[in-house]
Parts: C-alpha cells; sequence; structure tokens
C-alpha cells in the first residue's frame, strides 16, 4: 500500500518516535497541571501573589522554546553534580528529564491566566450568595466558583496541551526522541517527507488530545457521564502509546549519539550497525547540540558519537594555535584522557573541517583561488555561516589573520546555505567532507596561513565504555576506514535523500570493497 | 406587634455606627433597634440610606465599626460568622440561585453544607417545593436558566428557609418582578411567615409593599432611624415631615389616581 520508501520508513520508526512524544508532552501536561492549578487557586484571592506568579509565566512564555529547552541540560547537568556530590546519587540531565520540566513550565500560563481570571470572572452577586448560604471560602471556591469556572479553565487546559505537544518537538536536540526527529533528521537530509511526517503527526496528535478534552469540558457542561468517560477513555489510549515501545523493547545496550547533520546521522546509522551485528541492541540520540553532545558522552548518557579533532582543539581547549594533523590528534587524545576519561578509540581518515567555499564560476571571475585572494575583494561579497561557524573561534582567526572584512554577514540553515552561494550571498562558512560542495559546484579556498585547525573524524568513547572491548571490536572497522572522497559520496546520498540507514549500509559495502555485507540482518 | 418586656429581642442592634473609610461619612450611625420573635419588620429608605448595611449585620456579611449586634441574645462578633449563616435565612435581591445546580441542588445547599443527609435532604427539598408552589416532579432537576423570574424568587425562598432558620433576612425579594408575581409572591411569603413561625426583616423601596406586609417599619435615613413604628402609628402619628412625605405617597397616589379617572369618566 506504502509504496514510497520515505513513507514506510517513516512509518517505521512512528511507534517509537510518537510514544515518546506523547510520553514527554503529556507527562509535562500533567506536571504542569499539577502545578498550576493549586497555584492559581492558591494565589486568586492573594493579588501580590497573583500578579508575582503571571508576571514570572508570561517572561516565561516569552523564552523561546527551544532555547528553553536548552536551558535545562546545563542547569539539571549542575543540579546532578550536586545530588552526586550531597546524596551520592546522579540523574541523567539528558533528554527526558530537562524536556518535561521545560514543557512543564512552558505549559503554565495558559492554565494559570485562564483559572485565576475564571475564577475573577465569576458574578460578585454569586459570590455574595455562596457567602450568605453559608459557605466557607473554600466551599464557595469548589463548590460554586470553580464549576462556574470551568469552561474557560478547560479551554486554558486546552491551549497548554496543544502548546506543549507542539512545542514537544523541540526536545529532540537535548536528547529527547521526539516527533521532533523526523522534522530535524529530514531537514538535515532534505528529506522533506519526513519534515512533513513529522508536522502533521504532532498536529494530529495535537488535535486529538484537544477534542477529547473538548468532549470530557462539553460532557461535564450537560452532566453527561458518558462524555466524560469517552473522554477519558481517549485519553487513556494515548496514553498507551506511550507504552507501546516499551512492551517490545527493552533498555538498548548501547547509545550511540549524533549531532544534527547528515554526516553524523549516516556515521551513528554505521555504528549502530556494526554494533548490532555483533549481537547488541543500540539505541541513538540523533540531533544533539555541540556542547550537550560532549558533556552527554563524558556523563556517560551516550556511549559513542563521532567528533571532530578541531571542535575540541579551539572550541574545548581553547588553543589559539595550529598544530599539524597528527600532533592535535596525539594532544586532543591525551587531554581527552585526562580531563574528561573519555576515549578516543580512534580516527575514521578523513577530515570534516571548516572552510570557506564560492560557487566555481564566480570563483574564477574574481580570480580567487585562495582565503587571502578573498580578503582584498570580501567588502564587496555577502558571507553566509550556520548556527555555529560565525561564533566559532576559526571564524575570529581567519577574520584576523586575513583581514576579512565582508559587506554582510548572515546566519542560515545548512541546507539552505549550499543552494544560496552564487545567489543570495557571495561566500559560504563550508564543510570539506560536504556532499554538497561537488552537488553545487563550489569550490573551497585554499588557507595557505594554516588558521584552521585539522578537523579529523574520531570516535569518542564514554568514561564507562573505555575499557568495552565488544564495543571496541564492533567498531574497529570503521578505523582509518573512510576517505574524504567516501564520505563526500555517502553525504551526497543522503542529501539526496536516501536514509541514513541506507547510506550507512551503502557505505559499510564500499568499505567491504562493494561486496554484499555478509553479516547484513 | 408591641414588644412586652419579658420577651428578650430575637435581634437587637445597640449603638450600632459603620464607617467604609476613616474620612467616609457614616454608613450607620449609633444606631440602636430591637425586634421581637415573631416579628414582620420592614427597613424602608432610599438607596444609600444605610438599610442594606444593617440587614448585613445580622448574619456578619458586614461587622460593624462600633456598637453591637445581638442574635438570640449573644453577640454575633463573638460568633462563627460561617454558623451564624447557616441558621439564617437569607433572599438576596437578585436571586444568586447558582446556575450549574440544579433547583433541588440550590434549595438543600445550606442543609448539605450542615451534613444532614441525602435522604433527608431530598425529603426536605419536595416538601420546600411544594411550599412555594413549585410541584417538585416538574421543578426538582431543572437548572436556574429554565425558569421564570418569579419561579426563581420562589426558589430563592425555599433555599432561605430550607435549614429550618428562625430568622430571614430578604434584600429587596420581590423588587425585580413583574407587579402581579411581586403581589402574589409578597402575600404567599407572609403567609409562609405567619405558618412557619418565623421572624423577618425586609428591605424595600416599595413604601405600599411595606405598609401591607409588614408588622413594622423601620425608616432609615442619613444611616438613622427617621422612624419606627406600626405601619398605621406611623401613618397617623409620623415623627417627621420626611417621614410623612413618605408614607403618605401611596395615599396620594392612589387619590391622584382617582382623581384621573373621575376626569375621564371612567367607572
Amino acid at each position: 500500500m506504502i509504496s514510497n520508501p520515505a513513507i514506510a520508513e517513516a512509518f517505521s520508526h512512528l511507534p517509537d518516535y510518537l510514544g515518546q512524544h506523547v510520553l514527554v508532552s503529556l507527562t509535562a501536561l500533567a506536571i504542569g497541571l499539577a502545578i498550576s492549578l493549586p497555584l492559581a487557586l492558591f494565589s486568586v484571592r492573594r493579588p501580590y501573589l497573583r500578579n508575582v506568579v503571571l508576571g514570572f509565566a508570561s517572561i516565561v512564555q516569552t523564552i523561546p522554546g527551544l532555547a528553553l529547552l536548552a536551558l535545562f541540560y546545563p542547569l539539571l547537568l549542575g543540579a546532578a553534580a550536586l545530588t552526586t556530590s550531597w546524596f551520592g546519587f546522579d540523574f541523567s540531565a539528558l533528554g527526558f528529564l530537562p524536556s518535561v520540566l521545560a514543557l512543564a513550565l512552558y505549559s503554565m500560563l495558559p492554565v494559570l491566566r485562564n483559572t485565576i481570571t475564571g475564577i475573577e470572572g465569576v458574578q460578585p452577586s454569586l459570590q455574595r450568595a455562596a457567602r450568605g448560604v453559608g459557605m466557607t471560602n473554600r466551599q464557595s471556591l469548589f463548590m460554586v466558583e470553580l464549576p462556574l469556572a470551568m469552561p474557560i479553565i478547560m479551554a486554558g487546559i486546552r491551549t497548554a496541551a496543544v502548546w506543549v505537544i507542539g512545542t514537544a518537538t523541540l526536545s529532540t536536540p537535548i536528547g529527547q526522541t521526539s516527533l521532533g526527529n523526523y522534522i530535524f533528521s529530514g531537514l538535515q537530509t532534505q528529506n522533506w517527507v519526513f519534515v512533513l511526517f513529522g508536522c502533521v503527526a504532532a498536529a494530529l496528535l495535537a488535535l486529538v488530545v484537544d477534542q477529547l478534552l473538548a468532549l470530557m469540558e462539553r460532557g461535564a457542561a450537560a452532566r453527561r457521564k458518558s462524555s466524560i468517560v469517552a473522554g477519558l477513555l481517549g485519553l487513556a489510549l494515548v496514553v498507551s502509546i506511550a507504552f507501546v515501545p516499551g512492551l517490545f523493547s527493552r533498555k538498548a545496550d548501547y547509545v550511540v549519539g549524533a549531532k544534527p547533520f547528515s554526516e553524523q546521522y549516516i556515521l551513528a546509522a554505521l555504528m549502530a550497525q556494526r554494533i548490532e551485528a555483533d549481537g547488541h541492541s543500540v539505541s541513538r540520540r540523533e540531533g544533539l547540540g555541540s556542547n550537550i553532545i560532549f558533556a552527554a558522552l563524558a556523563a556517560s548518557e551516550i556511549d559513542a558519537y563521532v567528533e571532530y579533532t578541531g571542535t575540541i582543539w579551539s572550541a574545548m581547549m581553547k588553543h589559539t594555535d595550529i598544530k599539524p594533523r597528527e600532533e592535535t590528534l596525539t594532544e586532543v587524545r591525551q587531554w581527552l584522557q585526562r580531563e574528561h576519561g573519555i576515549t578516543l578509540a580512534g580516527a575514521l581518515g578523513f577530515e570534516n573541517s571548516y572552510a570557506l567555499a564560492m560557487k566555481r564560476s564566480e570563483a574564477e571571475k574574481l580570480g580567487i583561488r585562495t582565503i587571502a585572494d578573498l580578503a582584498r575583494v570580501a567588502p564587496t561579497l555577502t558571507i553566509a555561516g550556520d548556527y555555529e561557524f560565525l561564533s566559532r573561534p576559526e571564524w575570529t582567526a581567519l577574520r584576523t589573520t586575513y583581514g576579512l572584512n565582508f559587506r554582510a554577514e548572515r546566519t542560515m540553515q545548512p541546507e539552505f546555505m549550499y543552494p544560496a552561494a552564487g545567489n543570495e550571498v557571495d561566500v559560504i562558512s563550508a564543510y570539506t567532507s560536504d556532499g554538497r560542495i561537488a552537488q553545487y559546484d563550489l569550490v573551497v579556498l585554499e588557507d595557505p596561513r594554516h588558521v584552521i585547525p585539522p578537523y579529523d573524524a574520531v570516535l569518542l568513547l564514554s568514561p564507562k565504555r573505555g575499557k568495552d572491548d565488544s564495543l571496541i571490536a564492533a567498531l574497529k572497522p570503521l578505523d582509518d576506514a573512510i576517505d574524504v572522497t567516501l564520505m563526500r559520496q555517502a553525504n551526497l546520498r543522503a542529501n539526496q535523500g536516501q536514509s541514513p540507514n541506507a547510506v550507512a549500509q551503502w557505505l559499510w559495502d564500499q568499505l567491504r570493497g562493494g561486496k554484499p555485507d555478509a553479516a547484513k540482518r | 406587634m408591641e414588644a412586652s418586656s419579658d420577651t428578650i429581642p430575637v435581634i437587637a442592634f445597640d449603638g450600632v455606627s459603620k464607617r467604609y473609610g476613616p474620612r467616609a461619612r457614616p454608613a450607620l450611625d449609633n444606631v440602636s433597634l430591637a425586634i421581637q420573635p415573631g416579628e414582620f419588620i420592614a427597613l424602608v429608605g432610599q438607596s444609600g440610606s444605610g438599610k442594606s448595611t444593617l440587614l448585613g449585620m445580622i448574619n456578619r456579611l458586614i461587622d460593624p465599626t462600633s456598637g453591637t449586634v445581638w442574635f438570640e441574645g449573644e453577640n454575633v462578633q463573638q460568633q462563627d460568622p460561617v454558623m451564624l449563616r447557616r441558621h439564617i435565612g437569607y433572599v438576596f435581591q437578585d436571586i444568586g440561585l447558582f446556575p450549574h445546580m440544579t433547583l433541588a441542588e440550590n434549595i438543600g445547599i445550606t442543609p448539605r453544607l450542615l451534613g444532614w443527609d441525602k435522604a433527608r435532604i431530598a425529603a426536605r427539598v419536595d416538601e420546600l417545593l411544594n411550599l412555594v408552589q413549585l410541584p417538585p416532579e416538574r421543578y426538582r432537576r431543572r437548572y436556574p436558566a429554565q425558569l421564570s423570574g418569579g419561579e426563581r424568587q420562589r426558589a430563592g425562598v425555599a433555599r432561605a428557609i430550607a435549614a429550618q432558620p428562625r430568622v430571614v433576612l430578604m434584600d429587596e425579594p420581590f423588587g425585580a418582578l413583574d407587579l402581579r408575581t411581586r403581589d402574589a409572591l409578597s402575600r404567599d411569603y407572609r403567609k409562609l411567615h405567619d405558618a412557619l413561625g418565623l421572624t423577618t426583616v425586609m428591605i424595600t423601596h416599595d413604601v405600599i409593599e411595606a405598609v401591607l406586609l409588614a408588622d413594622r417599619i423601620a425608616v432609615i435615613q442619613d444611616g438613622r432611624i427617621a422612624g419606627l413604628g406600626t405601619p398605621q402609628g406611623l401613618i397617623s402619628d409620623p415623627p417627621n415631615e420626611d417621614v410623612r412625605a413618605l408614607l403618605n405617597m401611596p395615599r396620594e397616589q392612589a387619590q391622584r389616581l382617582n382623581a384621573l379617572l373621575r376626569e375621564n369618566g371612567a367607572r
């Protein structure tokens, strides 16, 4: 029935992604309600507290969802460090917990505001009547004001539910699997079917929950028990979706991480396939931000991922000088082990360094071959960088060393940046292993003064797995096996819509000499 | 009804004053008034005269600034306001039936707050619905929005007397009703008052209503009692010009009406 392989693959992830999405968003909603409803009732008759509470919730609402979610990661990491030193226990600061807390906070404003305005909106004459018939303030609140405010409160709860389910897609970058996995990986691999699938699934889920809540609300208003029961049953059914994946999968033996770009998805898939080929189960945490993924590895919340030496060299070790490839690798390896207990298990054999790239035709027309050539004409040109590049030390070093000074600097998503080169912008920050360099006929400008450090792709293992022989053995075949041409081809395949799993399989076949994988399961 | 010296007043105001702000003109200024058991007393006066403040002090919806209010021989300031209100019926000007409760739930609310068992409440609700002429089988399950104004106010009266109070306070109970409903309802209420041996304190703008229903009338003016007595006594011997003018108004209106009818040759 489903002929499109992308749709079929999207459906194959649905139980996991949808289940996780339901779990995280409904847990957040439940916690949010459990806090904001009593808080609203407590503060409704205390004008000062009410203003403070509403003010706080409004401020939270102005924080962009992605930032709020990301902020909870370092916060919880600090908290986990405290509980470890004080009480001797530790908890995962990645994924579920920060997502739930941030989303719960996000759900509070509509519930607080609607509960308070709903109760305040009850006619004063009815409040007087409640006192007159002999109700205490509490009885008046629960027997008269709360029931009368219920439609408005329910409207708030429904708004919160829709917001939380929508925003939960943003919990993917902090390590919580959600329907956002479709969107983030789809954006990276130009798999628009995935992006659309994730959006539609999240919207449908929001719609279903909203309508079930509406059904319960109407049932309560009309005192129809059947509607309330039907609504509750429906919600229970939705909640049960969250536990479906749990029924069929046990906790994975290993967790492999990936940053949010296609090369990382491919390499994570490749690692997962190798580990699985040895008979272990693997779960993947994909789309993690650069700092989050490193902290997660250091905390042994993920077991392995691919990092680049230059990133560690300049962003973490804070070096400003540049050393040759081998020396950098050695120093990075020592530093990782010494400072974080992280094992550098091997280099994959290619570099994915930052570079500046231009449309070939434009570069030839302007006679630009190196960054030094570029500096002469830069004031008339526009550069686009990805979110990270323009705030990285390499960019600062490039600018000062070559005296680069562009007419304008723009920040773009990589997938829009490459096609923009030679059109909306003149120069882009590119990755040397990126398949799109060939695809869009770009040239990588030379760096004669060696400002950009080497960016060898290296396999990192968490402190917990540093001596895990079966893991090391499973990943051994990847050591020094992938050259930059092969990686570019693989990346190009991903950009042309092949799934990371399929590309990883293709890559493995290439490594095996183009023969089909005997161990393929 | 004249108070005999050996009965204890059910409600007594003793030098009661109320100010709503330190510099505000007193809403009540040193008022003293004793209300006897079984009495039906009407408080008449203009808006802002202080009559609502006076009524609200009886069940502590309002507390006095100075002076003492006595209820059944006890200082109300020393009683729990919630329990006091459960034992005093109150009929609100805007009726105040709870829109999310059926008639039966509305009427049974005070007994429920007092912890009566369900069967007793149900029996009491039916008894009251009959008493206010709303057949229980037709009205029990209705919501306030499904009733006419008159039916709602009957239900309001039933709610006020549900927990068998000895005292009922009424704040312009029939003010919003059309004239015919109002006349029928007020006479029905007076019958209930007599049959149940209630003590009733009623605020009204309507001097005719006060004269026709009440045993005594207290005319409130600028926070003081300007006149107090039986309707006949106040009409025949008003203590001042304002009270005379107020109580004569119905008669003057009737005379003007008669004159008008005669001029037009009507019967």
